[in-house]
């Protein structure tokens, strides 16, 4: 009655041998590397960056254990940090090299790679991210004003309305009533040919018209589901931004996250500086547009221009510096979108953009006076121009227009993005900022390791000497519960905190009763009299019912803090969710393969090592010492006569 | 080795009042402590700022008050965390004051006081990573280390608040349908009351002492509801089944025979807990402290409270066998029968 099924031991050893493969990249540790991210937006890494990498490194004579290109950096990693240090050097110089110091267009950082062996990080066997609270590092929690972000476009709505009514003749007072465009027309027919038109031209809004005596109001509000796409394109943007602006920093993954509906988790491991990364964070890059200059007056000299480089596409096209008027047309603040598209006659790749109404003013006036001439944007970062766009106007432009040019459509992508760069969709706030030295990281690791440690052996010794054989057993499928967790954990990337190592450790501490349930119930089962064959059968079956309920309880209260909990408690939450999870598994199917493997076999099984079972008074129930706690001679019977139990 | 050599089942229920009073008197102080002293809540729940740093020499804490008080920040809280040179220095919300910059204005007063000049340095690990920090530089001698800033703003601690209520309610209600489901309603209530009163007892000490409540302890403070009423759905499990087992016996009875058959696992299992918690208690350091605190006594009372009072409160529910076992087709088994009843 005790054995398993091949396919059961199979499974058994799969789950140890996946355990390991996904537990040991965790115990590698890290390796030196160095770093290299774009430090300008308009720098791009890619495969190029690595193959350029890998020459500098080999024409110095630096030999790296490998040079990757992953996500938007190029990692190379080294054997030794002396040796990281002189290929920072090398690749920096060579990289940067004639660039402003003030303004490399490659940040080349110091940083740390997992040393698990490449063939584990193909298999996805990755370790645990560890956060902030375990290697140090700065967090932020930025409050998105989402309310702020609808407030913008509601008024550019109502502006819009305003112009579309317009421009086809219909005469409506518009005005902003919440969040609701609203407008008033005198007559049933122009509020339906109103109506419809507007319907035409913003399908995005739902148009309801009341009418009121000879009068008929129309009412506009955004479609609920367009609100959350409007709010949730607002985070994204948001995310973005900050994303480029972290970039150039140059540390290792920077973490930007969304955190419930409005918020942003910002995380930058390897910095301490609150102030500073404050600064960095907060730190726009602005636009302008500027007439170039043309006429025969242009030069570096002249007082009324700016000479600005031009960005690597542009300057693919106009050489390396355009020559600018220093006067602004329009900023970056008058800009409200831009988004790459394609021209739906030549179906060439364009970049729309859409002004705010101060903006398309200021468009109007000055490119009804220069058409045929040339318009260029202009990027600040850090104080340093750079043109990213020249186009031709060809015609008087409003608030849409287009730049179109022989783009590919990459690369008005990427000129779309640039644009928006410099803007938040929304304003920010920050609400929360923890910064963590490196000391206090590296401490915190050692202690939370040392409680499962120290906590782990402390049951080991018990149990074994408690259960002898099934104690051994048992502590063994705890292992196999430890190995599974970390596996799992590893395996779903998730980021490991010092509550989430207490959480281990007290999911090991909770596992272990599962063991203890069915240990305590097979020695009821031989006290009662039973088989050991029979006793181990029994136990485990009867234990199963109890494990299972109290597994749930314990889950549900793990749930719910997985719901409401945030950060910290999320952290703990999600490790001992799976704990429970992996528990279940390794203490029942896995010891119950171990018990099976060791007495399975043995068919005439005389006793089995779990420790002395005292049979002294076998334990009965009515087996009360007081006469009057008996009812009748039935419970007396009862306790002479030892109920048997089924099998 | 066997610890429990027990005869005869145990009759705990004929002491069932008294349990419950001492119980209620422990509630009753808790309480009292909470509503008088109310909780310590830590800076994430009432916002406010943290600032913890590292000496080389053991901190005067008197001196560093004064110093600290120099800024006119108000309230301001100076203490050890940890060891004698670590210091944390908590700074609540104070309208007029930013926020944003009492964590450097702190480090730099510090830093003054140790006669040093505030600055940034970056360093390599012996990783290999490079690391950017604000440093203290007297001499060649960093006299303190700003180990930890935090920054907590005041709206977040409201929501906080808000979602501990939340989870705190949806693990009663979600352990109450499971065990109503499961069991039966007098069961879920009584395991409910017995393992809330842990909570509250919990919080009550924490209240008592004054001990930081952070969101830490409060996960603690649920991990251990959800573990104790563990205990009960154990002894639930063996009632269940004494009802069926035994026909004759009381409900005190079975009871009885239920508690004494699981006492020797409940106490094994929570001695193991124990040693983990223990465990974290001595190595895991000041950021531990508390919820290992919270976790042993959450787990010593969560014993008293799910063996003696969760199966007394059900008792006096008037649980009954056909709560339990449902009779109809079984009902008809001769009673005689050695086998009667029992269900694989």
């Amino acid at each position: 009655m005790n054995r398993y099924p091949v396919w059961k031991f199979v499974l058994m050893a799969l789950a140890v041998l996946i355990g390991l493969l996904y537990t040991v990249p965790n115990l590698y540790g890290s390796a030196p590397a160095v770093q290299v991210s774009a430090a300008s937006l308009t720098t791009k890494v890619g495969t190029d960056t690595a193959a350029q990498v890998e020459q500098l490194l080999a024409a110095a004579s630096v030999k790296p254990d490998y040079v990757t290109f992953e996500g938007s950096t190029v990692h190379a990693r080294f054997a030794t940090t002396d040796t990281q240090i002189h290929a920072r050097d090398v690749i920096n110089a060579g990289l940067n090299a004639g660039a402003d110091k003030d303004a490399p267009p490659y940040s080349v950082a110091l940083n740390m790679v997992p040393r698990a062996p490449r063939w584990m990080a193909s298999l996805h066997a990755l370790p645990m991210y560890l956060g902030l609270d375990l290697r140090g590092g700065v967090h932020f929690l930025l409050q998105v004003d989402l309310k702020a972000a609808l407030d913008k476009k509601i008024e550019s709505l109502v502006t819009d309305t305003r112009t579309t009514l317009r421009e086809k003749q219909l005469r409506a007072a518009v005005t902003r009533d919440g969040n609701a465009v609203t407008m008033v027309f005198h007559d049933a027919a122009t509020a339906t040919q109103a109506v419809g038109v507007l319907t035409d031209a913003f399908p995005t809004i739902q148009w309801t018209s009341t009418p009121d005596g000879a009068d008929v109001h129309v009412r506009g509000v955004l479609k609920p589901a367009e609100l959350i796409k409007a709010q949730d394109q607002a985070i994204k943007q948001n995310m973005t931004t900050l994303g480029n602006r972290v970039a150039g920093l140059g540390t290792s993954e920077p973490v930007i996250q969304q955190q419930g509906a409005d918020r942003i988790v910002v995380e930058l491991p390897g910095i301490q500086d609150t102030a500073k990364a404050r600064e960095l964070i907060g730190r726009t890059a602005t636009l302008s547009i500027r007439m170039v200059d043309q006429t025969a007056a242009a030069s570096a000299d002249n007082p009324d221009d700016d000479v600005f480089p031009n960005s690597p596409d542009v300057a693919r096209r106009n050489g390396p510096t355009t020559i600018v008027k220093k006067e602004v047309v329009a900023s970056g603040d008058d800009l409200a979108d831009a988004q790459p598209n394609f021209d739906s006659q030549s179906s060439a790749a364009i970049v729309k953009l859409q002004m705010n109404a101060k903006g398309a003013r200021r468009m109007r006036e000055v490119s009804s006076q220069n058409v045929g001439k040339l318009m260029s944007i202009v990027l600040f970062e850090k104080n340093k121009g750079q043109v990213i766009s020249v186009a031709t106007i060809q015609s008087e432009l409003g608030e849409n227009f287009q730049i179109s040019g022989s783009f590919t459509s990459e690369e008005a992508s990427e000129l779309a993005l640039l644009l928006r760069s410099g803007a938040l969709a929304a304003p920010m706030e920050f609400i929360e900022e923890t910064a963590i030295g490196p000391s206090l990281g590296a401490d915190n690791i050692a202690k939370g390791l040392h409680s499962v440690a120290w906590g782990f052996v402390a049951i080991l010794v018990f149990m074994c000497a408690y259960y002898l054989l099934f104690g051994v057993i048992s502590t063994l499928s705890l292992g196999v519960n430890l190995l599974m967790l970390v596996a799992v954990l590893s395996l779903i990337q998730t980021t490991l905190t010092l509550p989430g190592i207490a959480a281990i450790a007290l999911t090991l501490g909770m596992a272990i009763d599962a063991n203890v349930l069915v240990n305590e119930r097979i020695r009821e089962e031989l006290r009662a009299g039973s088989a050991p064959q029979t006793a181990i059968s029994a136990g485990y079956e009867r234990a199963w019912a109890t494990i299972l309920d109290s597994n749930i309880t314990t889950l549900i209260a793990g749930l719910s803090l997985l719901m409401f909990g945030s950060g910290a408690v999320r952290g703990f939450a999600i490790v001992h969710c799976l704990g429970i999870l992996t528990s279940m598994f390794s203490a029942v199917f896995f010891s119950r393969g171990l018990v099976n493997l060791w007495y399975g076999r043995q068919k005439k099984l005389k006793s089995i090592l779990i420790g002395q079972v005292w049979k002294g008074g076998a334990q009965q129930p009515g087996n009360v010492p007081q006469p009057d706690d008996l009812e009748d001679g039935e419970a007396a019977a009862a306790a002479g006569k030892r109920p048997r139990v089924a099998r | 080795m066997e610890f429990f050599r027990i005869r005869r089942d145990i009759p705990f229920m004929r002491h069932a009042l008294v349990f419950n009073i001492v119980s209620l008197l422990t509630f009753l102080a808790a309480v009292f402590f909470l509503v008088t002293r109310g909780l310590n809540f830590s800076i994430e729940f009432t916002g406010g700022t943290a600032v913890e740093a590292t000496y080389v020499q053991t901190a005067d804490l008197e001196r560093l008050r004064g110093v600290v008080s120099g800024l006119g920040y108000g309230d301001v809280q100076v203490q050890n965390y940890g060891t004698s040179h670590d210091v944390i220095i908590r700074v609540p919300t104070k309208a007029g004051i930013d926020q944003k910059l009492v964590p450097s204005h702190v480090f730099e007063a510090l830093c003054k006081a140790e006669s040093g000049a505030v600055g940034t340095k970056t360093e390599t690990t012996a990783k290999g990573e490079s690391i950017t920090r604000p440093s203290c530089d007297a001499g060649s001698a960093e006299p303190v280390v700003l180990k930890r800033s935090e920054l907590v703003g005041p709206s977040v601690g409201d929501e906080l608040m808000r979602n501990g209520a939340y989870a705190m309610i949806s693990v009663v209600i979600g352990i109450m349908l499971y065990l109503a489901f499961r069991f039966e309603w007098k069961f879920s209530i009584a395991a409910i009351v017995a393992n809330l009163h842990d909570v509250v007892i919990i919080l009550g000490f924490f209240a008592a002492f004054q001990w930081e409540f952070s969101l830490s302890v409060l996960a603690g403070v649920l991990a251990v509801l959800g573990y104790s009423v563990n205990e009960s759905v154990v002894i639930f499990d063996r009632i269940r089944e004494t009802f069926r087992r035994f026909r004759k016996l009381t409900t005190m009875q079975v009871i009885d025979h239920a508690i004494t058959s699981t006492i020797s696992r409940t106490i094994i299992t929570h001695f193991c807990t124990q040693m983990m918690v223990l465990s974290m208690l001595i190595f895991g350091g000041p950021t531990l402290h508390y919820f290992a605190m919270a976790l042993t006594i959450g787990i010593c009372f969560g014993i008293y409270s799910s063996v003696f009072v969760a199966a007394a409160i059900a008792m006096w529910l008037g649980v009954k066998r056909e709560d339990l076992v449902h009779t109809g087709t079984k009902a008809a088994v001769d009673p005689n029968d050695p086998n009667a009843g029992a269900v694989v």
